[in-house]
C-alpha cells in the first residue's frame, strides 16, 4: 500500500508540474529535498544517541522494571482474559514501559513474545482473542512519554521551543489510549452480543 | 497553558536527574552504559536516512508541482467548516498507514510552515501522539499467524481518528 502512495505523489507531482508550468520547481525539489532529508537524518543523530544512551541507563537501573510493577494492577485489569501470574503479562509490561519511553526496537520483540503468550492461550488459533486486539490497539495508540524524533526534528528546523509540544502530545496520547480502550470494549462486548 | 509548558520544560531535565540518581545509588558504570546504548542511536538515525530521502522526496515533488496545494484549496472550504486545518490532512491520513512517510510528511510540514507555527505546532504533535497502526498490526499478528483479525482494524483506526481530532482540538486550544 503504502508503495502506491509513494509512486502516487511522485507521479501526480510531475504531471500536474507538466500543465502547472513548475517543472523547473520539481526539478530542484528533488535535488534539495533529498540533500534536506540527508541533513536531517544525520542531525538526529544527536538526540537519538543522547536519548538511548540514557535509556540504557534507566533500563540497567531498574526503571522500567519499576514501572512495569507498577503498572501491573492495572493493565491486569485491562486484560481480563489473562492468568494474573501469566506470563504474557510480564512481557505486555515490559512492551509497554519500553514503548511508553520510544524504545521501539526493544519494544517489538517483546511485544511479539507477549503476542505468542496469549496465542497459547488461545489454544493455537489462527483468530485474534480478545486480549491479543486489545493488546494491539494499546501499541498503536502508542503511549509515548517523550516523542524524541519529533524534538529531533524540531531542533533542526530552529524551534524557540523544541520541546514545547511535549505536554500536549502527552495529553492527547492518554486521550487516544483512553479512546482506544473504551472502543475495544465496545467491540468486544458487540461482537459477543452477536454470539449469542 | 501554563501547567502543560511547564510540564514540557521540565520532564527531561528531571527523568534524567532521576535515572543519574537511581544509577549512582545501584553503582552502575553509567558513562559506559551511556555509551553502549548511545551506539544504538547513530544506527537507528543512519537506518532512517533512505525513509526520509525517499518520502521527503516524493512529498517535495508533490508540494512544489502545486498538486499539493491544489488539493489542500479544494478541500479548504469543506474541512474548515469542521475546523480542521486542511494543511495537515495529508499527515493525518498517511499516519495509521507508515511511520516513516508519515515522519516525512511532518519534516516537510515543519519546514514548510516552521516549526513553532501552529501547522508545525500541530503536526509535531500528530507525529509524537500515535503509533503506526497498520504496522503494528502487520507486525504482530504476521509474526505470530493471525489469519482472522476480527474488529483490530476498526478499532485501531478508530482510535487513530480520536487521537487526531483530539490533537487539532487542543493544539487550536493553546496555541490557535
Amino acid at each position: 500500500m503504502i508503495n502506491w502512495i509513494w509512486i502516487c505523489m511522485a507521479a501526480i507531482g510531475i504531471i500536474y508540474a507538466m500543465f502547472s508550468g513548475n517543472m523547473e520547481a520539481v526539478n530542484e525539489a528533488i535535488f534539495t529535498s533529498a540533500a534536506q532529508a540527508v541533513t536531517l537524518a544525520i542531525g538526529l543523530i544527536s538526540i537519538l544517541v543522547f536519548w538511548l544512551g540514557m535509556m540504557r541507563i534507566a533500563e540497567e537501573a531498574g526503571i522500567l522494571r519499576g514501572l512495569a510493577r507498577l503498572f501491573r494492577p492495572i493493565v491486569s485489569r485491562i486484560f481480563p482474559d489473562i492468568p494474573k501470574d501469566h506470563p504474557a503479562l510480564g512481557y505486555i509490561l515490559s512492551n509497554l514501559t519500553a514503548n511508553m519511553f520510544g524504545l521501539g526496537n526493544a519494544a517489538t520483540p517483546l511485544g511479539i513474545k507477549a503476542m505468542e503468550e496469549m496465542k497459547k492461550l488461545n489454544n493455537n488459533s489462527d483468530t485474534a482473542s480478545r486480549s491479543m486486539i486489545t493488546f494491539l490497539i494499546l501499541n498503536t495508540t502508542g503511549l509515548t512519554l517523550i516523542p524524541t524524533t519529533v524534538i529531533g526534528i524540531r531542533m533542526q528546523y530552529e524551534s524557540v521551543s523544541p520541546t514545547q509540544i511535549v505536554g500536549v502530545t502527552l495529553l492527547v496520547t492518554c486521550i487516544g489510549t483512553i479512546a482506544g480502550l473504551i472502543i475495544d470494549r465496545i467491540f468486544y462486548y458487540k461482537s459477543t452480543w452477536r454470539k449469542s | 497553558m501554563g501547567f502543560i509548558s511547564l510540564i514540557s520544560i521540565w520532564m527531561i531535565p528531571c527523568f534524567i536527574l532521576i535515572i543519574m540518581i537511581a544509577a549512582s545509588i545501584r553503582k552502575l558504570p553509567a558513562y559506559n552504559l551511556f555509551v553502549e546504548g548511545g551506539k544504538e542511536g547513530v544506527k537507528t538515525a543512519v537506518s532512517l536516512l533512505p525513509f526520509l530521502v525517499g518520502m521527503i522526496t516524493a512529498i517535495s515533488i508533490l508540494r512544489s508541482s502545486g498538486a499539493l496545494d491544489a488539493f489542500i484549496e479544494l478541500l479548504a472550504p469543506v474541512l474548515e467548516f469542521i475546523g480542521f486545518p486542511a494543511e495537515v490532512l495529508p499527515l493525518a491520513l498517511i499516519r495509521p498507514i507508515s511511520g516513516t512517510a508519515a515522519l516525512g510528511m511532518t519534516t516537510e510540514l515543519i519546514a514548510t510552515y516552521g516549526p513553532d507555527s501552529f501547522i508545525g505546532t500541530l503536526a509535531s504533535v500528530m507525529q509524537g501522539s500515535t503509533d503506526t497502526t497498520l504496522y503494528v498490526l502487520t507486525i504482530y499478528f504476521g509474526a505470530i499467524g493471525i489469519k482472522k483479525i476480527r474488529y483490530a482494524l476498526q478499532a485501531g483506526l478508530l482510535a487513530d481518528l480520536i487521537a487526531i481530532l483530539a490533537a487539532v482540538f487542543l493544539v487550536t486550544m493553546m496555541f490557535g
